[in-house]
């Protein structure tokens, strides 16, 4: 499956990531070819095949309703690009 | 000293033919020396290091001491350790001190083991040729224009080159166990869920897995005595006591079924490496176990299974790293959409960037059933693939890698070659199965590596098997000239 | 035209747990910004969640009290959008596999009929964080206190045709999840939020209209308004020849009005797949009875119980059973007094009209159940009057005599010597000739003037039926 530049756009903004308009199509290109190769997948027929997300039947553990955390709020914000108030800071979020 | 086994060592300070302090010092001073060349280090722990031999020592004295107290690791940059720069080896996290620590590195430190610091890695764990990483390429000890492979290819150079005495590993798609290969050392994966993935970050959830990187099988069980086991943190992680994996090692191999698969000696298998194989085979045969093919029908499928599924749970694994609350954030961010991508785009390198733009579009609207869900039925396959076989044999051993270690540079054109290194260690993953690579032969001066694969859980039965080849070998104590 | 509202709810639901859903950070409300935001919560790299029994077990119980099949496997995806109130870049909810599936709830409409309401499933979720605008030199400020809550995200079908049916089936999920003790339902706090999914279409179609979804509604009274504010833009939209677009609108309670959102995040796209980080939950049989046992009695089952074991009328029993706690207090006068009537007056006309007029909830009552229970029961044995009942009534609010101090010190107690009130009546039959000749003339509406001058002289405190017997014996001659 080949990769228009517009897919890439689309998906980069997705991601979140940006993409320079020059280097699209060589993301494109490059993409697509890995999209070539998982491509080899389609030969299979797997209709009654139940997907498998975990290797194992394992089923979830359940964890007791307690409070297991302290406020470790300065030594948690020392590593933040931008506090105050013990607020996290973003660029303006517009509704 | 610092050529020793783990097992060699700790019966050494046992002995008190010499302090875990002196032990250390040794280490550092290689580290200081030969660093630079090799570049499998990312950061330096001396002051840490010191004061945890020290400490070590006093352990000893007072009689309080395991087998590992005192012997001096690497961890794996992608474990978080408190108050230490851990990277993951990208400038995402290059000003990342963890606040907490993974369980293995907690379990390690309450063995006493001393940490040297932590070693490098393809960022984010993706590649196979540590050549992604942020910090630079690690250059592999037995040629130094050569990749030690990836992506926990720091620890494995580390171990080669005696930088440690063992380093801890992570292995999504084969990242313990090829540069093991390339490196001339033992890597072991174990059974998906045996160890805690707690503090050890994410890549591709439902295939990472921790485990040793160092010298000999038997050093592997020293480990897996530390590391494996139950962990609340975890809900991933089995609720299954781990045995003893020294206690099984000297069991012996009569009767033992081996599988070799026959898709795994068809072409693309270098001469040398299939060479080296049935040496190996033959070593068995010796000590009672008899070799029979098995088919693994669609093993030919499990890299592109893998190239949806890894990608996929990488792509939303790495949606934190958006500048908020640590790590990299962009310069003067112009509004909320501009500072998430630019710093995402400056923070991560083109491999990562890659992979989750796959794992992005293998996810979206309209491309789930074909993709995500397809991969995830093919995994299934795979998966009883390896259940069939495992009702005629009690161990699948094959090629690590289809060949020795590669060139810096020679794979960086096309990442579909690149991907295409790891076609016989990723179908481990997906079925979740222990599998270790043991040094088996030289080629022109390079080590080629077998893989061993056993059934669910079965990790100490692959050990033993590993430990009987090498009491009757050599390979696993070649070194690279430093 | 006749024009018909079709309203759908998506109402999240904060479960009242101590810890987070995923991990051991606290829940308080109000603490200090970011001081409840553990290493998970603020997605640390290499952290992972564990999840929380008590989530489980009340979302259990909700499906039970619902009727919904319960999800014998459920599994938690992965919603993923950039957003900064959410740390992981995903949100963890279950899509394909929710805990709770198809239920219903039965509404008591306003002419008093019944109507039952689809519920097309309930699924356990993450809450976000809080983004605050307030001035940080033009930047955004994020507490994730409340990130990683856990959430019950109730989704009905789109069975509701009016804003007054809206809020009474938002008001009966209210009563229910508070008699489960599954949640405070605060909807002010943000503990009970709903979104709502209208669209109109003439009286008789079949086909929906295009629908909007309106976000931020934060009381039943909003709710109501919104929707009927929403749905008259449709219509009006409609009729001027216009069309519904399928967006998200925000309601706006200052100006009473929606508005759209942006639509550029409209075209999201969630990229949904299973979490890899937590395995599927796995409920059986002994779970689910073990879950059913724990049950309370809820207001239905309450509502007939108090119909055939007290007498009461099916809207007085609605109203006693509306609440948990008003039921329970219902129960306590009852048992103290020994009157299910008088009582079930008493909670429903005279405590509520105190509460409302100051906005209390009966477990904060000033007149405790005992209490009120106590002045039922003079009432009963005829110490005081039903109307002398009201004064003490009245002195009782913040005064923490007993029923009968009250009635002691103030001098309330009922006369019911019968000489006294024969003196009495005397007194007002020989003070007024002039009305005792209109009665003994025929008019016989005069009585009741000798009623009221009776009770003044008496202060109210004449037995009335004594009073009226003697009066009536009297005045006959």
């Amino acid at each position: 499956m080949a990769l228009e530049k517009s897919d890439v756009e689309k998906i980069a903004h997705l991601a979140r990531l940006h993409v320079d308009a020059t280097e699209a199509g060589e993301v494109a290109n490059r993409i697509s070819s890995i999209l070539n190769m998982i491509d080899q997948m389609q030969s299979v027929e797997t209709t009654d095949v139940a997907p498998l997300a975990h290797p194992f039947d394992a089923v979830q553990r359940l964890r007791p309703d307690v409070v297991t955390e302290t406020n470790q709020r300065e030594y948690l914000q020392k590593i933040a690009p931008a506090t105050q108030d013990g607020l996290y800071l973003v660029p303006k979020v517009i509704e | 000293m610092s050529r020793r086994t783990v097992a060699e060592l700790s019966r050494s300070l046992a002995q008190g033919e010499f302090s875990s302090t002196e032990l250390t010092r040794d280490y550092l001073d290689r580290i200081r020396k030969f660093n630079g060349v090799y570049n499998a280090y990312i950061t330096v722990t001396e002051e840490l290091a010191l004061a945890q031999a020290a400490a070590a020592d006093q352990r000893r004295a007072r009689g309080e001491h395991g087998p590992l107290t005192g012997i001096p690791l690497a961890h794996k940059d992608i474990f978080c350790m408190q108050d230490v720069l851990t990277t993951c080896g990208s400038k995402m996290l290059a000003n990342f001190i963890s606040p907490y620590n993974a369980t293995v590195v907690e379990r390690f430190n309450a063995a006493g083991t001393v940490t040297l610091g932590k070693t490098n890695m393809d960022e984010f764990a993706m590649g196979s040729s540590n050549e992604t990483s942020f910090f630079g390429a690690v250059r592999n000890p037995w040629d130094t224009q050569r990749v030690p492979g990836g992506s926990s290819g720091g620890s494995a150079a580390a171990v080669a080159a005696d930088l440690c005495a063992m380093a801890t590993g992570t292995d999504t798609g084969g990242s313990i166990r090829q540069p093991a290969a390339f490196c001339g050392i033992t890597g072991f994966k174990p059974s998906y869920g045996r160890i805690s993935r707690w503090g050890m970050i994410a890549f591709a959830s439902s295939l990472d897995q921790a485990g040793p990187i160092c010298k000999s099988a038997e050093d592997a069980a020293l480990m897996m005595n530390v590391m494996a086991g139950p962990d609340i943190k975890d809900s991933t992680c089995v609720d299954l006591t781990a045995p003893d994996y020294m206690a099984t090692l000297n069991d012996s191999l009569k009767g033992l079924r081996i599988g070799v698969p026959k898709q795994h000696l068809a072409k693309g298998l270098g001469a040398e490496v299939e060479s080296a194989l049935q040496q190996a085979l033959k070593v068995y045969e010796s000590l009672g176990a008899t070799v029979h093919e098995v088919d693994l029908p669609n093993s030919h499928l499990s890299v592109s299974a893998y190239y949806v599924i890894a990608p996929a749970e990488a792509s939303a694994n790495l949606s934190r790293f958006d500048g908020v609350r640590y790590g990299y954030r962009c310069e003067n961010p112009a509004n909320l959409e501009d500072m998430y991508k630019r710093t995402r785009s400056e923070g991560f390198g083109s491999e990562v960037k890659r992979r989750i733009m796959v794992g992005t579009y293998a996810l979206s609207a309209g491309f789930y059933d074909a993709y995500y869900l397809k991969a995830q039925q093919i995994r299934r396959l795979i998966k009883n693939d390896f259940d069939n076989a495992f009702k005629d044999v009690d161990v699948i051993i094959g090629p690590t890698t289809p060949h020795t270690a590669f060139k810096i540079g020679e794979k960086n054109d096309d990442p579909v070659t690149m991907y295409l290194e790891d076609i016989y260690t990723i179908a481990v993953n997906l079925a979740g199965l222990p599998g270790m690579s043991i040094p088996a032969g030289l080629h022109n001066g390079l080590p080629i590596g077998i893989q061993l694969v056993g059934k669910d859980f079965d990790e100490a039965r692959l050990l033993n098997i590993a430990h009987q080849y090498q009491q009757n070998t050599d390979w696993h104590l070649q070194r690279p000239e430093v | 035209m006749v024009w018909e509202t079709v309203i759908g709810l998506e109402v999240h639901v904060q479960l009242d747990t101590k810890s987070k859903l995923f991990s051991g950070s606290s829940t308080t409300f109000g603490a200090k910004p970011n001081t409840q935001a553990g290493i998970y919560d603020l997605a640390m790299p290499g952290t992972l969640p564990v999840f929380n029994e008590e989530v489980l077990r009340m979302a259990v119980k909700f499906g039970l009290a619902i009727d919904a099949e319960i999800g014998r496997k459920s599994v938690f995806d992965r919603k993923n959008y950039f957003y900064p109130d959410l740390p992981k870049g995903y949100q963890v909810t279950q899509l394909a596999f929710p805990t709770v599936g198809k239920g219903s709830l039965q509404i008591t409409l306003e002419d008093g009929t019944e109507k039952v309401i689809g519920i097309t499933r309930a699924h356990i979720e993450e809450d976000a964080g809080k983004s605050l605008h307030e001035d940080f030199q033009g930047l955004t400020g994020i507490d994730l206190n409340r990130a990683g809550t856990a959430l019950l995200e109730i989704v009905s079908e789109p069975e509701l045709r009016s804003a007054k049916e809206a809020v009474a089936y938002l008001k009966k999920l209210h009563s229910i999840i508070r008699y489960l003790g599954i949640s405070d339902g605060n909807m002010s706090q943000g503990s009970m939020r709903c979104d709502a999914n209208v669209s109109v279409r003439k009286v008789g179609a079949k086909e929906f209209g295009t629908r909007a979804e309106i976000k931020n509604i934060n009381s039943f009274r909003f709710v109501e308004k919104a929707i009927i504010h929403e749905a008259q833009r449709q219509i009006e939209l409609i009729e001027d020849g216009g069309r519904v677009i399928q967006e998200t609108r925000l309601y706006d309670a200052d100006k009473d009005e929606t508005r759209s959102m942006r639509s550029k995040e409209v075209a999201n796209d969630y990229r949904y797949f299973p979490e890899p980080d937590l395995l599927p939950v796995v409920i059986d049989e002994a779970y689910i009875d073990a879950v059913r046992a724990q049950l309370p009695e809820l207001p239905n089952a309450k509502r007939a119980r108090f119909v055939s074991q007290y007498g009461l009328s099916d809207y007085d029993a609605g109203v006693l059973a509306s609440s948990r706690e008003m039921g329970d207090f219902y129960e306590e006068v009852v048992k103290i007094c020994g009157d299910a009537k008088l009582s079930s007056n008493w909670v429903t006309v005279d405590l509520q009209a105190l509460l409302n007029k100051n906005d209390i909830e009966i477990e904060n009552s000033p007149i405790s159940a005992a209490r009120l229970g106590a002045l039922i029961g003079r009432i009963k044995d005829q110490t005081i009057s039903s109307k002398i009942a009201k004064t003490v009534f009245e002195a009782m609010i913040g005064n923490d005599q007993s029923v009968d101090e009250i009635i002691e010190s103030q001098g309330l107690k009922q006369v019911t010597d019968s000489g006294a009130i024969e003196k009495l009546v005397d007194e007002v039959i020989a003070g007024n000739p002039e009305q005792v000749a209109q009665y003994r003339a025929g008019k016989e509406k005069v009585f009741a003037f000798f009623i009221g001058q009776a009770m003044k002289v008496s202060k109210g405190k004449a037995n009335p039926e004594q009073l009226n017997a003697l009066l009536l014996q009297k005045l006959k001659g």
